[in-house]
């Protein structure tokens, strides 16, 4: 069947599709750096950091798609939740979708990420959700291994020649208008925090603001300006991007229904 | 670790040649006096010894059980059911150990496979038996798990020393914390100037 699915409205299915199409999204824009890398080892890294990224993502769809049925929707796995929703039922924040960009722009992306995901999944491994809980766990150590690394390049490229300076710098104020959705609060996000399946990204703000500082410090760079408008992905409103993105990710199952390797 | 003496090639071929064989792994034939119709803790301690020869596909230096994958071995009633973990979220080679391990373990009656993520892998649970097997393959094994991994970010311009598995100089230096699986970083030495992985602790 190619018919589209309609995932859970249950809050805490949409709590978990947030970051399980966080995860999945940014997983699919880092690995298109497969094969464009400037070396052969960031190559690598970047592989592998897609694919923690990805595993973390199967988790968490696999998790939602049980709940939701739990709640008296259908049920759904994670390949049905990852390849036949419609646009407007993915609920990343719109950050993880925008095009890869430059290297400098992968980079600061990584680095914003992984600062908001390290903290994320670490009051996540106290989840009234035993099974969330237990992916967090894992996920909270490979995320400090995305953290440094995307750090290091930070800094080096950050603390550079004039042109890395420069592209880095045009990277963070690229970014920066979208940072604002990744600690907005919603009736979802209260439900997760009182139901005690996982944090109000709200609450992460303050670490993240400490790590963001201390490497842009030891990078440095400055700051960019705070701005006013909040983007809602995590409620389906995706930039133009996102339509390109899902043709690409989702056009062997749309071609091939339950196509399988 | 203890800096190991330089194994010469030679040496290094023969112990090549002790290693089991890397590829789809039966039950040796040396356990076949323990069966189906075994009854007990012979039974389970003879699918122990069987899974103690099933090597990790991305590292077929060190099995399963040496790798602590491998969390729990129960009797069911027509059979039994092995409880393994993942050790990378997106560890693509999980489906294949599952398979590995439904393989070897077919004599037994009908195989359960259960994932358990709680708690999470570690590389504190690699044996010694393990570790030194990795060094011998040429990957340097994973030091503890750092206690201070929870503190926000470690801006390192150098990184700490990690032993040659070949000469055990620790005149080395990272050349990428990712390699060519998720669990390894890739190393070379500065004194025998071979390229060399690192397990990272984790």
């Amino acid at each position: 069947m190619t018919a589209s699915i309609q995932p859970s409205t249950a809050a805490g299915v949409q709590y978990l599709l947030r970051l399980g199409d966080a995860c999945l999204v940014l997983s699919h824009r880092i690995s298109e750096w497969i094969g464009h890398a400037p070396i052969l080892e960031e190559e690598l890294a970047l592989g592998n950091i897609a694919l923690d990224l990805l595993g973390q993502s199967r988790a968490l769809l696999t998790r939602a798609g049980q709940l939701g049925a739990g709640a008296g929707g259908n049920a759904f796995d994670e390949d049905q939740l990852a390849y036949l929703r419609e646009e407007r039922h993915y609920l990343n924040p719109v950050m993880m979708e925008l095009p890869r960009g430059d290297f400098a722009f992968t980079q600061v992306r990584n680095l914003v990420a992984a600062c908001w995901l390290l903290p994320m999944w670490t009051r996540l491994q106290a989840s009234t959700d035993a099974e969330v809980a237990a992916i967090a766990a894992k996920a909270v150590k490979e995320v400090r291994y995305h953290q440094q690394h995307a750090a290091e390049w930070v800094v080096r490229l950050g603390d550079g020649t004039e042109e890395s300076t420069r592209r880095m710098q045009d990277a963070l104020r690229q970014i920066w208008p979208y940072v604002n959705e990744l600690f907005a609060a919603d009736a979802i996000d209260a439900a997760a925090e009182a139901s005690g399946l996982g944090p109000a990204w709200s609450s992460l703000k303050p670490d993240w603001d400490a790590a963001i500082d201390e490497v842009l410090a030891e990078a440095r760079l400055t700051r960019p300006q705070h701005t006013p408008h909040v983007y809602e992905g995590v409620r389906g409103v995706h930039s133009e991007h996102m339509g390109h993105l899902l043709t690409t990710m989702q056009s062997l199952q749309r071609s091939y229904p339950g196509g399988v390797w | 670790m203890s800096a190991a003496p330089l194994p010469d090639f030679h040496d290094h071929l023969a112990w090549l040649k002790t290693l089991a064989p890397v590829g789809p792994v039966g039950p040796r034939p040396e356990a076949g006096d323990a069966g189906p119709s075994d009854l007990g803790c012979g039974r389970l301690s003879a699918a122990w010894e069987v899974l103690s020869q099933v090597l990790d596909p991305e590292v077929p230096a060190v099995s399963l059980v040496e790798l602590g994958i491998v969390r729990d071995l129960v009797e069911t009633a027509d059979g039994l059911e092995v409880v393994l973990t993942p050790t990378y979220s997106g560890c693509p080679a999980t489906e294949a150990i599952e398979q590995n391990v439904r393989d070897a373990l077919a004599r037994f009656g009908t195989i359960t496979v259960t994932m358990r993520r709680a708690p999470a892998w570690t590389t504190d649970w690699i044996t010694d038996a393990g570790r030194e097997k990795l060094r011998r393959y040429g990957i340097a094994p994973p030091g503890a798990v750092d206690a201070g991994q929870g503190v926000p970010i470690r801006i390192v311009r150098r990184h700490a020393a990690i032993a040659c598995p070949r000469c055990g100089s620790a005149h080395t230096e990272q050349v990428s914390a990712f390699g060519s699986t998720a669990c390894k970083a890739m190393y070379r030495c500065l004194a025998c100037r071979e390229p060399f992985e690192h397990f990272k602790p984790i």
